[in-house]
């Protein structure tokens, strides 16, 4: 259960569909440098429902075959020139969604169920593009009700960054449930943790309301900061120095290869 | 009028539009409706219930992100903000890019929640400070989320208006066109007609966007000051200057 960083990354293989949230709910960079250096190949990646630095990188360094999500947002250090880059030059598939249906797909594997019917998205070009979506009548209704299907998303593996794990591999992850409903739709999670305590979280029901039992944890690596550059919602703000300079070097390939070089490579750089 | 006067009339205006909702969500990097929604609860205790999403302190959901949306299909939201890259006469939004999809230059982050959240919101307000005719087209070129929908699509929501650093449109939904309802101080309906790239309804004489009430605008320079530090810190201290450090 308990690994150290590179470890849980040689446990994520070549052409794994691969589930990442939103820079607000605990991105694993630390993992994300590990797949990087363990040059990881043809990923899918899942942005719940959006992804930022990390995916950026990931493509930059040629680990990516296709990007599922909503957007791919630095904030406000775009734009995330790899990413722009490996799509103008079609180096990526993109399969872009609406932030609800990435987490209807989830939400449908979670339930093992084929697909999530949800309002909306009738008229967007989004729909007309997406290859899997489909639109159907509602089957409830006499009238003519149009209502899209969002087949499930089941990623072979979840990863992200969470605050507390116990010995028994359960994670404490508070409200951020999409971090549970990610998990629970994969068939795995590799989580990163700021500590690992002592005590079995399962058995405070304060800290087991915001719990992921272990059933759902295939991984866990004990890594400190392992949010940077980038915030953490337990207290670490965003490296805005070192975003800074991410944006200047990633301009090219190459600035963004000797980025890699310094940061990457030559192992963590806090 | 500086940049951060005309900013925080902006703030005041968007305000007023809230007054009426009980609870307002704002997606991240938004700092102007973010302290307009900040404002209103601070001076109306309307709307009751403020959410800026990225924020910790402001965000109140406790089921992960999915909440925002589940709570708008069920109508238990009323107001919410979208810009884009391109916006049309129709109301339809581009947040995805220029040029023929997918290869698309520039490409833009993408749609986000706007394919959803445009049906199902009553008072969507379209917030885009740059007006140009780079921006604001007769046709966007790919239509994150449409203006409006055939009548036989579930629809309980859609945009209200457009507000830029020029002015504000109402959308007419009978119609499926703006109307110009008030123009700012600090331009003009000839400047509003140059670089307006869409047709739109307007009056011969058509009002100026009164000026702040002044109680709001001390409320937003006090109270509220301090609440867009911690949310929105550049861009707090780029409006508020020192006082807010």
């Amino acid at each position: 259960m308990f690994h150290t960083v590179d470890e849980l990354a040689q446990k994520i293989p070549d052409g794994a569909k691969v589930a990442v949230p939103a820079d607000y709910a605990g991105i694993t960079m630390a993992l994300t440098r590990a797949l990087i250096r363990r040059h990881a190949k043809n990923l899918h990646l899942v942005g719940v429902p959006v992804s930022g630095l990390q995916s950026e990188q990931l493509i930059g360094a040629g680990c990516v075959a296709t990007y599922e999500s909503s957007a791919l947002t630095l904030g406000e250090f775009n734009p995330a020139r790899r990413f722009t880059e490996a799509l103008q030059n079609r180096k990526i598939k993109v399969v872009d969604a609406t932030c609800p249906a990435i987490h209807a797909g989830l939400q449908a594997s979670q339930k093992g169920a084929p697909f999530m019917p949800l309002r909306g998205i009738i008229g967007s070009d989004i729909l007309e593009h997406h290859p899997d979506w489909k639109v159907i009548q509602n089957p409830f209704s006499e009238d003519e009700d149009p209502v899209v299907a969002i087949p499930a998303i089941q990623p072979d593996v979840a990863i992200f960054h969470a605050p507390l794990a116990d010995r028994d591999g359960n994670v404490w992850v508070g409200r951020r449930r999409e971090l549970v409903n990610m998990s629970q739709a994969s068939k795995t999670a590799l989580i990163t943790v700021e500590e690992i305590t002592d005590k079995n979280l399962l058995e405070d029901e304060t800290m087991a309301a915001g719990t992921l039992p272990s059933l759902y944890v295939g991984g866990i690596a004990e890594c400190k900061n392992g949010t940077w550059p980038l915030g953490f919602w337990q207290g670490q703000s965003e490296d805005g120095e070192h975003l800074s300079h991410y944006s200047e070097a990633s301009r090219t390939q190459e600035g963004f290869d000797q980025y890699l070089q310094d940061f990457v490579f030559k192992g963590e750089a806090l | 009028m500086s940049l951060a006067d005309e900013r925080k009339a902006l703030i005041c205006f968007i305000a007023g539009l809230l007054k009426d909702c009980n609870h307002v969500a704002v997606g991240a990097s938004s700092p102007i409706p973010g302290a307009a929604a900040l404002l209103a609860k601070q001076m109306w205790q309307s709307p009751r219930h403020v959410n800026i999403l990225g924020s910790v302190k402001n965000n109140f959901f406790t089921n992960g992100a999915q909440e925002l949306f589940d709570c708008a299909a069920q109508g238990r939201m009323d107001a919410f903000f979208l810009g884009g890259g391109q916006l049309d006469g129709q109301a339809n939004i581009n947040l995805m890019g220029r040029g023929e999809y997918p290869v698309q230059s520039p490409r833009w982050p993408g749609t986000f929640g706007s394919a959803y959240l445009y049906f199902l919101v009553p008072k969507v307000i379209l917030f885009r400070e740059e007006h140009s005719r780079r921006v604001l087209v007769d046709k966007v070129e790919f239509i994150s989320a449409p203006g409006s929908s055939d009548d036989h699509v579930y629809r309980h929501g859609g945009p209200y208006g457009l507000l830029t650093n020029k002015c504000f449109f109402h959308f007419q939904k009978e119609k499926k066109k703006f109307r110009l309802d008030y123009i700012h101080a600090t331009s003009s309906l000839e400047d509003v007609l140059d670089n307006t790239g869409f047709e739109f309804d307007y009056e011969d004489i058509v009002q100026t966007t009164p000026a702040p009430d002044p109680a709001l605008l001390a409320c937003l320079e006090t109270d509220v000051a301090q609440k867009v530090q911690e949310v929105y810190p550049q861009f707090a201290e780029s409006v508020f200057g020192d006082s807010v450090k």
